[in-house]
């Protein structure tokens, strides 16, 4: 079926492609998600009201949640919610799932998006400088760092940010990033710093890593070399010769930073009470609040997919022989 | 016995520890032994710790976030307990659930990628296919899917773990079983009717001891921090027991008035993972001491395997992190 894409532009055939398996995945997921929230001991509605209920609460709450019907209906049910926009209502306050993660959804996607680019330009920025200095004292200092920090967990990084800007040495920003129900996180810029800051910390070494990495290794080849016999300057040698050859790596760790994130923002979110979906979804898995579980696990999901196709699309743009390679 | 069995062997590519001659020649990098020391002094603390602890890790002997005295060497928790017991109590259970959850992962992992290149066809198919599934959430979140379900228990922690763990250790031992099924030992004792599970155990098992330790280093301190990571979020033991992870989050609100109840344990988990990934980048440099130019490159693609992306992304697209994967197109 899908070779019947090989005779277009390798281009829209790998889109295509990469599109309609992303599309299965997520299909897949969406049946794994639900499964294992439908396995529960016991059922959803017991879960919820506990040992205390009445048997006609637990009846009523059964028809809400759909559990008197068949697995297969109840997954129907919840796929073609997502398509009409219905996402349900929360089992732990009964707002719908849709009001409680939309402002949620915003606030996380600005902690990963401010990461991720201050991050990736940071981390470029530095891998290159290591790289152009191989083996001096700036180099290994910057590597050795790099290697401890690889190694810490978010939490470690975030809470040792609250205690040097925030409690014990100084006390110059917010330590906690609390904002109002509903409120989108661009009302209080100064509760932005420590949260980014801690994610920031945590993905420069992996794209510094792979950034020096692949720059040493295009500077110690021919082309480069000739091209400094040829008197062509240090810097448009660095910018110019070695770091396009270098970007296919740097740009699929960069895509892999953005994957991580979709994790790392669960742990830094709770460690400054920042109300994104990292946070709805520890708050979720602790009320055993299974809509609100399922649609950001699907959404974490989906955002996987999509960075992994949009990072392969661009690392083929970016790879000339594999491009014209049809 | 058939005499094809154990011609690996004798030919000097099977067993001959090989892993161990990983281990012991990192151990003698300058990186690797200062990682081995510094995991290994926590360890030891985090074992010998509850032997030595002057109070009960659970009784309340000082007010709330008291500073540190004669009898409270670290001062008081938010509860008043002593933090210098619970440091020294609250480090094993994490370090065995750690180990645990790794064990699982390398060994479901190792066992799924080398089944997956031996059988090929639909059987792997099957295998990578489940990999790109499970290889769709954030590691955190598939552990925290699977505790939503069953609720915190400490052996489900262990199991969704090791899990998330798995696809990643399919997908490298796979790539690097590949490469041994095609060589021709294992082809002779194919001709020679050997059973395939004594094939796959017997000969080409120990003849991936290397990439099976390299990737349980790396998997060892991703446990690790993963584990800490959800007993901060109150995914551990129950609450009056002692947990590193979790004592970082109870403690928080009383940064101010006894700072080392939250900065002790911080310390602990940091310096133990450092260690870990330290010692563990060491093995992973020593076995690719041979790839010469390449190895930078390999390196950070390795130690940077813990966040490696689906399978249809680098499987057989355009460029692969991990060098050996490159060649491993399903057909």
């Amino acid at each position: 079926m899908l070779r019947a894409f090989s005779h277009r532009h390798p281009f829209t055939a790998l889109i295509i492609r990469r599109s309609v398996v992303g599309v299965v995945t997520l299909f897949v997921v969406s049946v794994l998600i639900f499964g294992a929230t439908e396995v529960l001991p016991g059922n959803a509605a017991y879960a919820v009201l506990g040992h205390s209920a009445s048997p006609a609460e637990l009846h009523a709450l059964e028809r809400q949640l759909h559990l008197d019907r068949s697995v297969v209906d109840q997954y129907g049910a919840w796929v073609g919610g997502i398509f009409r926009g219905d996402l349900g209502r929360s089992l732990a306050n009964g707002t719908s799932v849709w009001s409680f993660t939309e402002a949620r959804l915003v606030n996380s996607m600005i902690l990963v998006v401010l990461a991720g680019v201050i991050g990736s330009l940071l981390a470029v920025a530095l891998g290159i400088a290591a790289a152009a200095r191989k083996d001096t004292w700036l180099d290994d200092a910057m590597s050795g760092i790099a290697l401890a920090v690889t190694a810490l967990p978010e939490f470690v990084v975030a809470i040792t940010l609250v205690i040097l800007f925030s409690t014990v040495a100084f006390h110059v920003l917010p330590g906690v990033s609390v904002f109002a129900p509903g409120t989108y996180a661009w009302s209080g810029p100064r509760r932005l710093v420590l949260p980014v800051a801690s994610l920031v910390l945590i993905i420069v070494p992996y794209i510094f890593r792979m950034t020096r990495a692949a720059m040493i290794e295009a500077l110690e080849s021919e082309y480069v070399e000739l091209s400094e016999l040829h008197g062509v300057s240090r810097v448009r040698v660095l910018l110019f010769y070695a770091l396009p050859t270098s970007l296919p790596p740097i740009v699929q760790v960069v895509a892999l930073t953005f994957l991580y994130l979709a994790g790392g923002i669960v742990i830094v979110e709770n460690v400054f009470a920042y109300p994104g979906i990292g946070q709805g979804l520890v708050n979720a898995v602790n009320a055993r609040d299974i809509p609100v579980i399922q649609f950001i696990v699907l959404v974490l999901a989906a955002f996987y997919i999509v960075v992994n196709i949009v990072a392969d699309v661009t690392v083929l743009a970016l790879t000339p022989r594999r491009r014209s390679r049809a | 016995m058939n005499p094809v069995v154990g011609l690996a062997r004798r030919r000097g590519v099977g067993r001959t520890g090989r892993s161990q001659g990983v281990l012991w020649r990192a151990a003698k990098t300058s990186r690797g032994a200062f990682g081995l020391v510094l995991s290994g002094a926590i360890v030891v603390l985090a074992a010998v710790g509850p032997l030595v602890s002057p109070h009960s890790a659970t009784a309340f002997v000082a007010q709330p976030f008291a500073h540190p005295d004669a009898s409270n060497l670290l001062g008081g928790d938010i509860l008043g307990r002593d933090v210098l017991s619970r440091v020294l109590n609250g480090g094993w259970v994490l370090l065995i659930m750690a180990f645990l959850a790794t064990v699982v992962g390398v060994g479901v992992g190792a066992m799924a990628g080398i089944v997956a290149a031996y059988v090929r066809g639909v059987g792997d198919g099957a295998i990578m296919r489940t990999v790109d599934v499970i290889l769709a959430f954030p590691q955190l979140v598939f552990a925290l899917l699977l505790v939503s379900v069953v609720g915190a228990k400490l052996w489900l922690i262990v199991v969704a773990v090791g899990i998330s763990h798995a696809p990643q250790v399919a997908r490298v031992l796979r790539a690097a079983a590949m490469d041994v099924a095609e060589r021709p030992f294992v082809k002779a004792m194919e001709l020679n009717g050997v059973r395939a599970r004594t094939i796959v155990w017997r000969e080409m098992l120990p003849n991936l001891t290397t990439p099976v330790t390299v990737e349980f280093g790396l998997r060892l301190t991703y446990s690790i921090v993963v584990m800490a990571g959800l007993a901060f979020l109150g995914f551990g033991q129950a609450p009056p027991a002692p947990n590193w992870g979790y004592m970082i989050s109870e403690n928080r609100i009383g940064l101010v008035e006894n700072p080392w109840a939250v900065v002790v344990p911080a310390l602990l988990i940091a310096l133990l993972t450092v260690g870990v990934n330290m010692f563990g980048d060491a093995v992973a440099r020593v076995s690719m001491g041979a790839a010469g130019r390449k190895g930078e490159l390999a390196v950070a693609s390795t130690s940077i395997g813990a966040m490696e992306p689906p399978a249809f992304l680098s499987a057989d697209g355009p460029h692969s992190l991990q060098p050996a994967a490159r060649n491993d197109v399903p057909g």
